[in-house]
């Protein structure tokens, strides 16, 4: 199935019809006063229409980043786009005028973000907001935008629709307020829908709530998803495919079954070792040493090289790849994946087995 | 004691790499205090930066001038010759010269900044203090002081300041050296912005969990009060009082020009322009102009480097 | 004490067992070895007996009090000396409130603490002082918990001067090795927070604490603030000190799967009040509670071929400052809707019930739980039907 991830097609052509999205080495920098913050660098990757997509990575990886990229949102500067070309529907929206991004940012390509209370217009009503938003871009009435309203709030499961289009954001609990922006997010009928972490500062429980009507929709709706967050539980249920961002960097893609049940980049296998489990009760944890490198001070090679417990001269010396590690096409970068590396995989691989499962030293 | 001998037995350390001294990625190339922090951000403030050039000029001015070109009120050029008609930008006189006793604009103006300066700051210092201890007061004890205090600082802001001030000076009029009133009346009305600042960081500092980490630890409130809270709001303050400066600058110069102010015989920037007004029908515009102008370019220059604390301090701005 | 500059953890053999004295009525047989020590060491170190904290909600021109926050609403539990306690629940169920409530950090409205057989409750602040560092807290957020302003000398040294050593010398050697003791280099005590990454400003918090040699540490959600790979450093931290300084944890989080790996006991609150009370054991393979089977249900599972259907709640929260009668889980709860909705779980509010071993549920109808009963109410749910109309 996974052509998805594989390579991009060479720059410049656009990518066969049935690629949604095709992002291409796209480098997104920041200057600030400290100096230069390469907060995406040469990030790569594809999606086919109506699929989904995660992204993984702790925080500051540059994960939102590339999201507000591919939107177009960011301020520039201090954002600098470097390099690269972002394929959305036919055509290459990162160089296009704004003009024509504005007619595609909320209606083919829509974002649902992290705290919905900010993201909300405060002095409007929700349904004021989503039929703006419906008005705009599929030039209706405003009684069919209206009616379009109550339907996306139907879709997302709120209760008496046509009572709440007439409520203000502050008036709505938090569940409520998300359930609102993935309606507002759906009402234009998007072809990609983006969530930044939309259930981070959420409970629990409504975090599982939120999650099941994610999927739900999915099902529904023939919209592709790409989900952002640093759960690796979560990208597990949701997705088909992952990305693993580290320092800016992605440093493993593939299918979810392969990333996450087969790591091939050192760092996945560090956090899904990390992993607290009933199993581990008693031991310790294995840990990734150390913390993520400081953006101004980038390891000059393997960005985890640092931190890895794998990692030789080589990785010191030159950065790595994404090179081939699976056989649906997982890519990790790591020189463990090269014919260098090659005699010090199955090392690495089982050492990666025995922390997987079980706590080590006894406490 | 069992104990401590197994502290000795320290755990295992994740940060210590085994392979010996390496790069440190993960601490940043250089770490600064906030003050330098602060300090960075602030010389890319590029009016803050102007603003902060033309106070220290200023100041030099202010303490270096009157030594090299002292002004005595009894020292009048030519006695003999009292005109009419002041004389305007020469190049002896740059700032040119007065009508009646024909003084030096330019000794004038000089003199004024040293008075003017003075008050501005004085005032300010009287200001703040008041404010700081009073905000402290009501923000950390809350309740019932909080309460009383609060009413009082807004019976204080209710009161018609102008007036007040123009009634205290009248009555403090036979002072013989009555920049020091001036001073006073400045400072003990200019408490209450200052206060109500204070009391509001107060009562988030307050709330900030490392204060309750010190009180979990056993601190006792006057270590909180001063070296927690305060530390924690003093940029706040320090840009509140650059901008009373400001205002004590503006408010000694208008009282003064009213001719409710510092002693006529002083000549602060507001008194040279009260004595210019009556001349300003004759044309003779560098008169009010110049004490005007350094007014202005002063008050200016505070509120740009103001402007340049307040972005320098803000916590948000990295750029 | 012979601090090593190096500090190596020897990754040989386990330390030599304390010698076990099993008392408690916990279920021994189905515990770890290790849980037998720890239960077995423990007496009772601090006992908690109809907690309750109230803020008022003052409001209007005249800032009168227009209602009552029950942030804690009468809890009672036991922590015993060198176990770990967790309180797990959503946000705003209370649990922040009662570590700070039980420490005296704030004061409770009602209810009895007693600390080492000693009743704290209505003790005064100069008496509480020295109790102090017996009594610790590590904070959630590393960077609102460390005084930007303050070296790390003075931020973890003031505790030791509050405490009386006035001695600069000695205190300044007590914070390196403090500092030594959670990971940290001994240089590092003229640095101030900013320069320090998450992960290692919530040592120093950690080292704050542990400098006065407590015997009882809440850990307000101690690493959710942080990065997924450094949460686990500090979780081996902490998991480190317990054993070597024996250490007793109350244990505060959201995350269930953390809970479930760290700790020996665990109260799962609900809007101020304690529904679930057991041991892991207890709590994970035979959950009593119909909260506590959903919390249990919402994990989820980084292993993608473990997909599950969830049991999903129905809607928010409700506020704790109008926690609903009766029951106050019963706006949510899937069981009382499979049994009929029962008249009594609006009526009447369910106590803890004993379920053996030390197993409490606070709920009307807690046998009728089992794998079927949860079974059949995840496939009669639809998801779509999840938010339900709050009150506004
Ligand atoms: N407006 C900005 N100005 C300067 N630097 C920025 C800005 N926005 C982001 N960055 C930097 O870019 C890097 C990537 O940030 P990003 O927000 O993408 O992280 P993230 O992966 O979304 O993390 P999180 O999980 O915390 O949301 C970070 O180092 C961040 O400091
Ligand atoms: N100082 C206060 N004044 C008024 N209400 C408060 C105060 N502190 C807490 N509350 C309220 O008490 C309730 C319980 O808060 P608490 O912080 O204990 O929850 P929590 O379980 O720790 O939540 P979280 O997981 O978000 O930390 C909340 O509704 C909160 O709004
Ligand atoms: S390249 Fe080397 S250092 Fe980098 S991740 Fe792979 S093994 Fe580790
Ligand atoms: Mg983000
Ligand atoms: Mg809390």
């Amino acid at each position: 199935m996974t052509e998805v991830i594989a390579a991009p097609s060479p720059l410049g052509a656009p990518p066969p019809d049935n690629i949604l999205l095709d992002v291409r080495n796209l480098k997104t920098y920041f200057k600030v006063l400290d100096g230069v913050v390469p907060a995406v660098d040469g990030v790569s990757f594809s999606l086919e229409r109506g699929k989904s997509i995660g992204i993984v990575g702790e925080s500051g990886s540059g994960k939102s980043v590339s999201a507000l990229t591919m939107m177009r949102l960011l301020d520039i500067p201090p954002a600098e786009i470097r390099d690269g070309e972002i394929w959305f529907d036919g055509r290459e929206i990162l160089h296009m005028p704004m003009e024509e991004m504005r007619k595609i940012r909320g209606n083919d390509m829509a974002m649902i973000f992290q705290e919905p209370l900010t993201s909300l217009n405060p002095v409007f009503t929700v349904g004021d907001q989503i039929a703006e938003q419906v008005e705009r871009h599929k030039k209706v009435k405003r009684k069919a935008a209206w009616d379009r309203a109550i339907e996306s709030l139907q879709l997302v499961g709120i209760p008496s629709p046509e009572r709440r289009v007439k409520q203000y954001p502050h008036e709505l609990s938090g569940g409520m307020r998300q359930r609102v922006m993935i309606a507002m997010a759906l009402s234009c009928e998007p072809k990609l829908l983006i969530a930044d972490e939309p259930t981070t500062a959420l409970d629990v429980t409504i975090q599982a709530q939120i999650l099941e009507l994610l999927k739900t929709i999915q099902d529904r709706t023939d919209s592709a998803l790409m989900l952002i967050t640093h759960d690796l539980g979560v990208v597990a249920e949701m997705v088909d495919n992952v990305i693993v961002m580290y320092a800016g960097q992605v440093v493993e893609q593939g299918t979810v079954d392969e990333v996450l049940v087969n790591p091939r980049a050192p760092y996945t296998m560090g956090l899904l070792e990390s992993i607290p489990t009933v199993e581990k009760r008693g031991g310790r944890l294995s840990a990734i040493k150390g913390t993520v490198p400081n953006p101004f001070n980038m390891p000059p090679a393997c960005r985890f090289e640092p931190r890895c417990p794998y990692a030789w001269n080589l990785c010191a010396e030159t950065a790595p790849d994404l090179y081939p590690a699976g056989p649906h096409g997982q890519h990790a970068r790591c020189h463990l994946h090269t014919p260098a590396g090659a005699p010090r995989l199955p090392e690495a691989l089982a050492d990666h087995e025995r922390k997987l499962n079980v706590g080590h030293g006894i406490s | 004691m069992a104990q401590e001998i197994e502290r000795g037995a320290v755990v295992a350390d994740v940060e210590n790499r085994p392979e010996g001294p390496r790069t440190d990625y993960e601490v940043g190339l250089e770490s600064l205090s906030q003050w330098q922090l602060a300090w960075r951000k602030f010389k890319k403030h590029r009016l803050a930066l102007i603003g902060l050039g033309i106070l220290i000029a200023l100041v030099v001015i202010a303490i270096a001038g009157p030594i090299v070109m002292p002004f005595r009120f009894d020292s009048i050029a030519r006695p003999d010759q009292i005109v009419y008609q002041g004389r305007g930008p020469s190049l002896s006189h740059p700032f040119g010269e007065t009508g009646g006793l024909q003084r030096d604009v330019l000794l004038l103006v000089v003199n004024g900044a040293r008075w003017s300066l003075l008050i501005g700051f004085s005032s300010m210092a009287i200001g703040v203090v008041i404010g700081t201890i009073i905000g402290s007061i009501a923000g950390y004890a809350g309740g019932a002081v909080d309460n009383i205090l609060m009413r009082v600082v807004d019976v204080m802001l209710s009161l018609p300041i102008l007036f007040v001030i123009l009634v205290a000076a009248r009555f403090f009029a036979g002072a013989r050296d009555n920049i020091w009133t001036i001073i006073i009346i400045f400072g003990l009305f200019g408490w209450m912005g200052v206060a109500r600042l204070v009391r509001s960081l107060f009562l988030s500092i307050r709330e900030r969990e490392f204060v309750e980490a010190a009180r979990a630890v056993g601190v006792r409130d006057r270590r909180i009060i001063f070296k927690h809270i305060l530390p924690n709001a003093l940029s706040p303050i320090v840009v509140a009082a650059s901008l009373i400066v400001a205002g004590n600058i503006i408010g000694e110069a208008f009282v003064s020009f009213l001719g409710y102010g510092v002693n006529p015989i002083t000549p602060t920037w507001g008194n040279v322009l009260s004595s210019a007004l009556t001349f300003i029908p004759l044309g003779n515009w560098w008169w009010p102009f110049f004490p005007g102008f350094a007014i202005i370019l002063t008050v200016l220059a505070v509120n740009f480097i103001g402007d340049g604390l307040r972005d320098a301090f803000d916590p948000r701005s990295r750029a | 004490m012979e601090s090593s500059t190096t500090p190596v953890r020897p990754d040989g053999p386990p330390p030599a067992t304390p010698e076990v004295v099993v008392e408690g009525g916990a279920d021994v047989t189905e515990m770890d070895p290790l849980e037998i020590a720890r239960v077995g060491a423990g007496k009772t170190l601090l006992q908690v007996r109809g907690l309750k904290k109230h803020f008022p909600i003052v409001g209007g021109l005249l800032r009168r009090q227009i209602g009552t926050v029950y942030a804690v609403d009468g809890v009672d539990f036991d922590v015993n000396s060198g176990e770990t306690f967790a309180l797990v629940g959503e946000s705003g169920c209370g649990k922040t409130t009662l570590g700070r409530s039980v420490l005296r950090l704030i004061e409770p409205t009602a209810g009895q603490i007693t600390f080492a057989g000693r009743d704290i409750s209505h003790i005064s602040a100069d008496e509480l002082r020295p109790l102090r560092r017996k009594m610790q807290i590590i904070f959630q957020d590393p960077f609102g918990s460390l005084n930007p302003r303050m070296p790390v000398s003075d931020l973890i040294g003031e505790g030791l001067l509050a405490q009386g050593m006035k001695d600069r010398k000695a205190r300044d050697k007590k914070v390196e090795d403090s500092l030594e003791l959670v990971g940290l280099r001994r240089e590092y005590t003229r640095r101030y927070p900013h320069e320090f990454s998450g992960g290692q400003r919530q040592r120093i918090g950690i080292a704050r604490a542990l400098a006065l040699g407590p015997d009882i540490v809440v850990c307000d959600e101690p690493v959710s603030a942080l990065d997924v790979s450094i949460q686990s450093q500090v979780l081996n931290l902490l998991l480190d000190l317990r054993r070597d300084l024996n250490l007793t944890y109350i244990f505060i989080s959201h995350n269930l799967s953390v809970v479930q790996y760290f700790s020996d006991r665990v109260g799962v609150m609900y809007l101020g009040r304690i529904a679930e009370l057991g041991s892991v054991e207890q709590l994970y393979k035979d959950p009593r509670h119909p909260y506590t089977v959903a919390l249990l249900s919402a994990i989820p599972d980084p292993n993608p071929r473990k997909r599950k259907k969830r049991l999903v709640l129905k809607g928010d929260v409700p506020s704790p400052a109008a926690p609903p009668a009766g029951c106050r889980f019963h706006t949510r709860c899937w069981l009382r809707e499979k049994l009929g909705n029962p008249e009594r779980c609006v009526t009447e509010e369910p106590q803890l019930r004993n379920f053996g071993g030390g197993h409490q549920t606070a709920c009307h109808f807690a046998e009728e739980i089992s794998a079927d009963t949860v079974s059949s109410a995840v496939e009669t749910q639809s998801v779509l039907e999840t938010a339900v109309a709050d009150p506004v």
